[in-house]
């Protein structure tokens, strides 16, 4: 079995109780349940060998060119957080089945902790720190979703953003620490870097990295300045407290950096950031917990202050320290997040979970209160609980630490925060439990059902075992400490009795100062309030409002919401760049012979200049613009058919008839243009910036046309009939040379269409389609379509397709070809349109555009295919000579179906913009199948949705 | 005939950036239109310009015009009717959606002409 099975159970397996939300909150949390066990049942199966000090590997090379191999390993340092991570995520499972309740998204609820889950396995045991970042993304972007569960609390939403903000923002910068560090060390391998610690660190950059790295790990574990996302998260539900923001992702900051301990620890810069900040954070965290009134608030505090202990002892880089961080990281998971399940018990029974509000309910729920009281001693450090044993060994690191020449500094600050604790640990058992009885009128706080206290209770079990027998989590601390270290001097040994030591005594002054401290709370309280303090929630929002309204001032400035203005300055842009070019070069007069111009030439010329000044001079004017371009166009196919382009003369001219129905059909619906508005400084720019362009591109041409040349195309004209099986070159090269282009154009075509059909589809609706029904044509015709026309039309239609048909048969030999029928075949059905009217038309329609562009295009994508079979590269063609009776020997190439694709798309766009524009102009309102109704009902009005109102 | 040709690929460029840079829908689309027939006798030029010489393999002739720019002019021309259509059908619809066929919004525009749609729906 691979080791990769362990991360990609959960991941994989989310979709288990999201399948089965249907049947009921207990499947979903049973099938979630049996995910989890199957992954832990996977990780135990490895553990007899990571224990006997093997650690277990497999690899997967991905794209080993960017050194990303999808590659996982279990050492003893992943066994035990991936042990942490699955055990504790067992119990929240049991704990969020009593908790959550059946009427809300519970499969989703599984399915997301699921996939937070396999996330989190996956930073721990990804041995290629790329991939291990893709996890790490993926706990921010999980942890969003858990923290937002309840997603009509606008605290929720503002607490799920904060985090994803935070730890996101630090998740971009662990990916640009991991790069360099990966560049550094040559590897992205986690265990091959480990080795190489020493070269990393002689790496110029190795700071850089370092300082990445660290903005990455406290972001994540919530250390101080970056704290105070980890208190917003609170709104989240509980069992999502107490498995992500007591056991598991705040702890891959952690786990990050005791990974790569070895790596940085011997840094200086280590030395100096790491332990300040952990000692900062655990103090300030401390204090401001110790006032907190919330359960949920005080114990988050309480968290990040011990978050910040963790972070210390790693930081001081001794053995003996990353052993205490690592026993801590057990002791705490073990009674936070039992104490974050009790705070929730309390919350679900006493419907608050604030200390004025609550208090006395021992009495009421006496399991809860047990339980609950053993783990805020084992948190206060009180002696023969686990926390104790591991708070000695930190105060002992901390008396042994000089820093920065102060010997007495870590040691009396980690005294100081030991006193807070024992406070906030005494208040929240005393203000929840003791005094008198008091809770909202509408409760009835009592025990819960036993599968909500049991999983409190199996965590409070080894809460006290620990405490009593320390040495039973000797072999689990030595396994997991050598792995962080890479070795050590000599196996861990627990014990509960250090002597009468400096850290003894430090723990009996903090018993005795935290008990003072709750006696004197009010007090404390009042001096608390009259001084101030700066609030980092309040500063991170501030900033988040000022960058978005300095975001939104840039943009005002940058964007004029102007056409013109845009297209002009790229124009500009585009010029002055030619310019700059062109400036900085040499030029000579070509050399090669030009051709003499004739007299139809030159007519055409003076033509497209009378059109194009006409144009210009009318631009106000529709019907003449119009007509304008028509005749332009016109002129251009002229051009083509002059300069030997007989395909394009006939592409051109074809298209040109169906612009101009389009534009024309279009007309009637725009509004009239008023005289120009423009001044005439505005003109005058437009019209230097349009001379300008003008001159670049026509001297570009002129220079380019004066020289020889070697064209690549002698291939194509040499291949043409023995290659392609075709005369006319130019349709040999759209269907079987550049094939693959033109497949790709035709599903541009085939994807205008369809947005033209969803943009004229959903005009006859809302707003846009009350407009339509104001809409007045010009002139308003006696009879709609004259007998003449549609008569006329009636008749052309079987002369026209039968022309398309010939024009595309004979196009792989003479011009013609698929685009040219096309568009001739689809003039036939829209004069029709034109001349009968949409309603006559559509009834007789036998053929749907959707259909005959999706049939189109895979007729084509699937021409290509066959080729496979024989060896061939896609869209290779064969050609083959069919004797056929009475008609002789007939040349028939394999092209010719990709060439009925390409015929099927352009008819299909043809018929779908302009029918659909035919269709707005009725004003037929779109049915069921999306096509207009063929039969003569009554048109019913578009819906009057009361648009909002505007104010001005 | 080469300074013929390229003239007229010249004026119909500069026609067509005149209208683009006018401020209402119609000759904005115009205005592209005449830009791809510049650049489609543009691309056609860069095969060099020949006359009586169509890419059609006959036998006996070896002297043919270069096919490749026309293979992709054809293309070219048949995806500029495809994005005409497109605009034409988005400018229409932004008409009816906002009542105004500008191609630039003044901020003070903006609010007027959004103002007036609501009274001459009769709110």
């Amino acid at each position: 079995m691979l080791t990769s099975a362990v991360v990609l159970v959960p991941v994989v397996g989310a979709i288990i109780p999201f399948m089965l939300r249907r049947a009921g909150h207990a499947a979903c949390a049973n099938g979630a349940a049996a995910v989890t066990l199957t992954a832990l049942a996977i990780l135990l199966s490895y553990a007899p060998a990571v224990w006997s000090g093997q650690p277990v590997g497999s690899r997967f090379d991905w794209v080993p060119q960017l050194g990303l191999s999808f590659s996982f390993f279990i050492d003893g340092l992943g066994l035990f957080f991936a042990a942490l991570i699955l055990g504790m995520g067992l119990l929240v499972i049991l704990y969020a089945r009593n908790y959550l309740d059946d009427s809300e998204p519970v499969g989703r609820f599984y399915a997301v902790l699921l996939v937070f889950q396999g996330a989190m396995l996956g930073i721990t045991l990804s041995d290629n720190i790329l991939v291990m970042l893709v996890f790490w993304e993926l706990t921010s972007l999980s942890s969003f979703l858990l923290i937002g569960h309840w997603s009509h609390r606008p605290e929720s939403r503002q607490g799920a953003r904060m985090a994803l903000i935070v730890t996101g923002g630090g998740g971009l910068a662990l990916i640009g620490g991991m790069l360099i560090l990966g560049h550094a060390a040559g590897t992205y391998e986690v265990t091959e870097l480990l080795q190489r610690g020493a070269e990393i660190r002689a790496h110029p950059h190795a700071p850089a990295a370092l300082a990445l790295i660290l903005i990455g790990a406290f972001t994540k574990s919530a250390q101080f300045p970056f704290h105070f996302w980890l208190p917003n998260a609170m709104a989240a539900p509980t069992p999502v407290s107490a498995y992500l923001h007591s056991a598991t992702m705040v702890k891959a900051g952690i786990f990050l950096l005791a990974r790569l301990w070895p790596v940085f620890s011997p840094m200086e810069m280590w030395l100096t950031i790491v332990p300040l900040v952990g000692l900062a954070t655990m103090l300030i965290a401390a204090s401001i917990a110790l006032f907190k009134r919330d359960l949920k608030q005080l114990l988050a505090y309480s968290t990040v202050s011990h978050l910040g202990l963790i972070v210390m002892l790693l930081g001081l880089g001794t053995h003996a320290a990353a052993v205490a961080a690592m026993f801590h990281i057990l002791n705490h998971a073990l009674f936070k997040a039992a104490l974050f399940m009790s705070a929730g018990i309390v919350d679900h029974e006493a419907d608050s979970r604030n200390l004025e509000r609550i208090g006395g309910l021992a009495r009421l729920m006496p399991i809860t209160a047990a339980l609950a009281t053993i783990a805020a001693a084992s948190m206060a450090g009180l002696p023969l609980l686990n926390g104790f044993v591991s708070k000695e060994m930190m105060l002992e690191q901390a008396f042994g630490t000089t820093y920065a020449g102060m010997p007495w500094l870590f040691g009396l600050v980690a005294t100081l925060s030991a006193c807070l604790s024992v406070g906030y640990s005494a208040r929240l058992v005393h203000g929840t439990f003791m005094g008198k009885t008091r809770h909202p009128e509408t409760a009835h706080p009592h025990d819960p059902q036993v599968g909500m206290w049991l999983p409190v209770a199996i965590l409070v079990v080894p809460v006290v075992i620990i405490g009593l027998l320390p040495s039973l989590a000797s072999p689990i601390v030595d396994m997991t400490a050598r792995a962080v270290t890479g070795g050590l001097p000599k196996p861990v040994q627990l014990y509960l009795w250090h002597g009468f030591t400096m850290a003894l005594a430090a723990s009996m002054v903090a018993l005795i100062a935290g008990v003072l401290l709750v006696r004197f709370m009010h007090r404390l309280e009042a001096l608390q309030s009259t001084f101030r303090r700066p609030n980092a929630t309040r500063i991170f929002n501030e900033t988040l409002v000022a960058i978005e309204a300095g975001g939104r001032a840039a943009i005002d400035r940058l964007d004029s919401r102007s056409l013109p203005r845009y297209v002009a300055v790229s124009i500009v842009a585009v010029f002055a760049l030619g310019l700059y070019a062109f400036l900085g070069g040499t030029h000579g007069p070509g050399n090669r012979a030009a051709l003499s111009p004739g007299l139809p030439a030159t007519v055409g010329w003076l033509v497209l200049l009378a059109a194009s000044t006409v144009a210009v001079l009318k631009s106000h004017d529709r019907l003449m613009l119009i007509i304008m371009t028509a005749s332009v166009g016109f002129i251009v196919s002229l051009a083509f058919l002059q300069f030997s382009a007989p395909d394009l003369a006939l592409t051109q001219i074809s298209i040109e008839v169906v612009t101009t129905i389009l534009m024309l059909l279009a007309l009637n619906l725009m509004p009239k243009m008023g005289t120009d508005v423009a001044t005439s400084s505005r003109k005058m720019i437009n019209g230097a910036i349009a001379v300008a362009s003008g001159a670049a591109v026509g001297g570009l041409a002129y220079a380019v046309m004066s020289r020889s040349y070697q064209s690549i195309s002698d291939y194509h004209l040499a291949q043409s009939k023995p290659g392609g099986g075709g005369t006319n070159v130019v349709n040999v090269i759209l269907v079987d040379f550049r094939a693959f282009d033109t497949l790709g154009e035709i599903m541009v075509l085939g994807i205008a269409g369809i947005a033209i059909f969803a943009l004229l589809d959903a005009a006859l609706r809302g707003r846009s389609g009350q407009r339509l029904e104001h809409v007045q044509p010009e002139k308003p015709s006696g009879s709609p379509h004259s007998l003449i026309t549609t008569v006329g039309t009636r008749l052309l239609l079987p002369m026209i397709i039968t022309s398309g048909v010939f024009i595309f048969l004979r196009g792989h030999n003479e011009p013609g070809g698929g685009f040219i029928a096309g568009v001739l075949v689809g003039i036939a059905y829209i004069m029709q349109y034109v001349a009968s009217g949409y309603n006559w038309s559509q009834e007789r329609a036998r053929f749907d555009p959707h259909l005959m562009i999706g049939a189109g295009i895979t007729i084509a994508a699937v021409s290509g295919l066959p080729s496979w079979l024989f060896g061939y590269p896609y869209l290779t063609s064969t050609f083959g000579y069919v004797p056929i009776p009475l008609i002789g020997t007939v040349e028939i190439a394999s092209v010719i179906v990709f060439d009925i694709g390409v015929f099927l798309t352009v008819v299909g766009i043809v018929l779908i913009s302009l029918a659909n524009l035919a269709r707005v102009e009725d004003k037929r309102p779109a049915t069921s199948d999306g096509v207009g109704t063929p039969d003569e009902t009554p048109v019913p009005q578009p819906p009057r949705n009361p648009a909002p109102q505007e104010t001005t | 005939m080469e300074l013929l040709l390229s003239s007229a690929i010249g004026i119909l460029m500069a026609v067509g950036v005149y209208l683009l840079l006018e401020r209402r829908m119609l000759p904005v689309i115009v205005g592209l239109t005449f830009v791809s027939y510049s650049v489609n006798l543009f691309l056609l030029a860069m095969g060099r310009l020949t006359i009586d010489k169509p890419p059609i393999i006959r036998p006996g002739i070896t002297d043919y015009t270069d096919p490749l720019p026309q293979a992709l002019v054809l293309t070219a021309i048949v995806i500029a009717f495809g994005m005409t259509a497109l605009i034409v059908v988005l400018g229409l619809r932004a008409y009816l959606e906002t009542g105004s066929d500008a191609a630039e919004v003044e901020r003070t525009d903006m609010v007027r002409e959004f103002g007036s749609v609501g009274q001459k729906d009769g709110r």
